[in-house]
């Protein structure tokens, strides 16, 4: 079995029980809504905003559906087949990680325009927020994964694993948040996206290793 | 194949479970593990497998010590714990076809008469536990001793020479108790190993006995 064959299961799997990636855009779409309609049509004040919101509704979108990532194969038995299986634990996390982000974060970039446009954002600024999303959201997933890993016995974990997620989602907010505002005052994006890709990158080199620790700890304990 | 256990002991939480366990099981062979609820059987069954690792002695496979090298014994044995890993999402035969490509086979997939994925050898596997008119179902409507089933048909499916069962028979009803039994007898006949945990012996013959408590 190959890398692809795991992602694909872990995709029909998603697609069927959960809607694919609609369950994340649609939670995204409608809690960014939800401040245009608290605050009111004031043009220049949710143009200052929405980095902020829009960047806080995709981290709450992408948390949400971060406790199954492992708990669901846990509950049944299957981590153990996983665990026995040739797959190296890392390699295993990497998977895991990859369809958690073709169902949350790639949906939440492709819906990023019309939720824009609710915020009076302009053209430039949309893609600014596009590509932080590209370059913050796997990240997200990859930091998520050590939460998941490390929360996968607990029943109803949903909470411990926020409180052990959104300290670490920080940086991300900040760099994410930053750079659409920095294209909104015209300075330019270009310095918070190198933090958002060295954020990416960092995390790419130690997030799958610390998961499949954590997972290891759980399956022999 | 040879395995061979030499004062094996494990310890989960702080407490100690079994110490100095010693077993020698070659070709055709079969160890029966009995003993009472939390004694340390389903722990002995993991230990086997790799999934926990021991806290004294050692495992040798062929001769080999097995602490260097899990990987090896991995890719020979076939685990079925008490649970039955089968994903609701999924028709009978998908679930199938998902566990032999973990189990490294090189899958060709199909798509079944219900439009559902098959490959080579699933229904085979699936007539053996006598579910084959179950393939294209989705395994959510499956009854406990289906799933079961489903499960055990693993052991077709996936060619390996040592077994590892968790109370395989809870849930079956007596012809599936059969099924199990005729399933063991050939594996052994063939050279595989088995070693079992069970409450009942529904006429399998081991060829060892490892009480526990």
């Amino acid at each position: 079995m190959t890398f692809r064959s795991l992602v694909i299961r872990d995709l029909v799997l998603a697609t069927r029980i959960g809607g694919g990636g609609a369950m994340a855009v649609g939670f995204f779409v409608v809690a960014a809504a939800l401040y245009p309609l608290g605050i009111g049509p004031e043009l220049v004040l949710l143009r200052r905003i929405a980095p902020g919101i829009l960047w806080v509704s995709a981290l709450l979108s992408c948390l949400l559906s971060l406790d199954r990532m492992f708990q669901a194969d846990e509950e049944d038995g299957t981590l153990d087949l996983l665990m026995l299986s040739s797959f190296s634990p890392s390699a295993l996390v990497l998977t895991k990680v990859f369809s958690h982000w073709l169902t949350t974060g790639l949906p939440l970039i492709i819906a990023t325009p019309y939720v824009a446009m609710t915020f009076n954002l302009g053209y430039e600024t949309m893609l600014t927020l596009m590509l932080s999303m590209l370059l913050g959201t796997p990240a997200l997933s990859l930091v998520g994964a050590v939460g998941a890993a490390l929360t996968v016995g607990v029943r109803r974990g949903g909470m411990l694993l926020s409180l052990l997620l959104l300290p670490l989602y920080i940086p991300v907010l900040i760099f994410g948040a930053g750079s659409v505002e920095a294209t909104l005052f015209g300075i330019g994006p270009a310095a918070h996206l190198i933090v958002l890709l060295a954020l990416l990158l960092g995390s790419l080199a130690l997030c799958p290793y610390a998961a499949a620790a954590a997972l290891m700890q759980h399956v022999r304990s | 194949m040879r395995l061979e256990g030499r004062g094996l002991a494990c310890v989960r939480g702080e407490r100690q479970l079994f110490s100095g366990v010693n077993f020698t099981l070659s070709a055709g062979g079969m160890i029966f593990l009995n003993g009472a609820n939390g004694s340390g059987k389903s722990s002995f069954l993991r230990l086997m497998a790799g999934l926990l690792r021991p806290a004294d002695g050692m495992l040798l496979l062929d001769d080999n010590v097995v602490a260097d090298d899990w990987q090896s014994l991995q890719s020979q044995l076939l685990y079925i714990g008490h649970q039955d890993p089968v994903k609701p999402a999924f028709s009978a035969a998908e679930n199938l076809v998902f566990w032999m490509g973990l189990a490294g086979r090189n899958i060709e997939y199909k798509r079944g008469r219900g439009g559902g994925l098959v490959t080579d050898g699933t229904h085979d596997a699936l007539a053996a536990l006598e579910i084959a008119g179950l393939a294209d179902i989705p395994s959510r409507l499956l009854s406990a001793g289906q799933k079961r089933r489903l499960n055990l048909a693993r052991l077709v499916a996936i060619p390996r020479p040592l077994w590892l069962l968790d109370e395989p028979s809870v849930s079956l009803d007596a012809s599936g108790e059969r099924l199990l039994a005729a399933l063991i007898a050939r594996h052994r006949e063939s050279g595989g190993l088995v070693i079992m945990a069970s409450h009942t012996d529904f006429g399998v013959n081991p060829s060892l006995h490892l009480h526990f408590g």
